[in-house]
């Protein structure tokens, strides 16, 4: 009869634990953040107008982070790096598209083994490396 | 082992049960899920993943080298020609970016972790303890990436050219084993040695 009990609520509590874990489905619609909040931290606008120039720059740049270049397409704007850490994938792809006429606007976006980059911090030290190898101010996007 | 059921000790009558249980092998599993549980809310990510590190300058040089030419494209040509020379196959390439990105699957067996397991195995049938799993853990198969990235130097009459190599490493299992960015020197300096002989090649059209 204990054991029967002690089985019981072990089960209801982690029944519990479970559920406040959403359907692993829910995983593809998943954020921490709001899209407002994710656009802000990993985004910033620069004063460019060059595309290509600019796409040549964050390739080096990721190349300095010690990414390795998977692909990348001038014409969508996009380059995808991957590192390996701590015998953990980090993913990472970066967009570059122009914003009005005489700025580059550059979303970052990552993936650390199976959880996604949402922290401002990270995303802060790759606009700071990236600053540095353009000789250009990152500007925080409204 | 204590520490395994530290969750369950939570609840105060839960400790009567500790002695009766101790052996049972489906409260260790429950115990796992728990910590499982727990460590897949944690964030676990360092937070200085993406800050430049003090040896990238360094790894920069390791990686880096100029050729005197201002075709970019002729470059690019003879780089996938030595990854090719290299037995890779070409995944991705965007020349209007200077990139070329390639991989290659090999045979990752390791003569002496071979030994060193099997050794290791027949010690502990000696000793009539388990066999153990140290020959499903040694290394089996691998995947080589290279990714090759030129562009313009400071100098309009040469053209810089980083290459950077990555593994994967899977076992005998099929598991990933480990998961690498190469940083021997002697690699980059066979890569760059094959590249100034394809240059050469290519402008002789061979």
């Amino acid at each position: 009869m204990k054991m029967f009990s002690l089985k019981l609520s072990v089960v209801f509590i982690l029944s519990i634990l479970l559920a406040g874990c959403a359907s692993s489905k829910q995983q593809l619609l998943a954020a921490s953040k709001s899209q407002v909040q994710l656009r802000s931290i990993q985004s910033r606008a620069f004063d460019a107008t060059d595309q290509q120039k600019m796409m040549r720059v964050i390739i080096s740049t990721l190349q300095d982070l010690d990414f390795v270049i998977d692909r990348a397409d001038l014409d969508l704007g996009s380059i995808t790096g991957s590192k390996f850490m701590n015998n953990n994938l980090l993913k990472m792809t970066v967009m570059v598209k122009p914003r009005g006429e005489t700025q580059l606007l550059v979303r970052a976006n990552a993936q650390y083994g199976l959880e996604a980059i949402e922290d401002a911090e990270p995303y802060q030290d790759f606009f700071t490396a990236l600053e540095k190898a353009l000789f250009l101010t990152a500007h925080q996007v409204e | 082992m204590k520490a395994r059921y530290g969750i369950l000790l939570i609840t105060p009558r839960a400790s009567n049960y500790l002695k009766m249980i101790k052996n049972r092998t489906w409260v260790k599993s429950v115990s796992f899920l728990f910590l499982a549980c727990f460590i897949g809310c944690a964030s676990q990510y360092p937070k200085t993943v993406l800050r430049l590190s003090p040896v990238s300058l360094t790894d920069k040089q390791l990686q880096s080298r100029q050729y005197e030419t201002d075709n970019e494209k002729e470059i690019i040509a003879a780089c996938a020609g030595v990854l090719q020379d290299l037995g890779f196959t070409i995944d991705d390439s965007e020349t209007q970016l200077g990139l070329v990105v390639g991989s290659k699957d090999r045979n990752a067996i390791d003569a002496g972790q071979v030994t060193l397991a099997t050794i290791s195995t027949i010690f502990n049938i000696l000793n009539n303890a388990p066999a153990g799993d140290d020959l499903e853990r040694v290394d089996r198969s691998q995947k080589i990436r290279a990714s090759v990235v030129t562009r313009p130097s400071s100098d309009p009459k040469k053209i810089l050219v980083r290459v950077t190599f990555q593994r994967l490493v899977w076992n005998a299992r099929g598991e990933v084993a480990r998961r690498e960015t190469l940083k021997d020197p002697s690699l980059y300096q066979g890569f760059f040695d094959r590249l100034s002989k394809s240059v050469f090649l290519e402008a002789q059209k061979i």
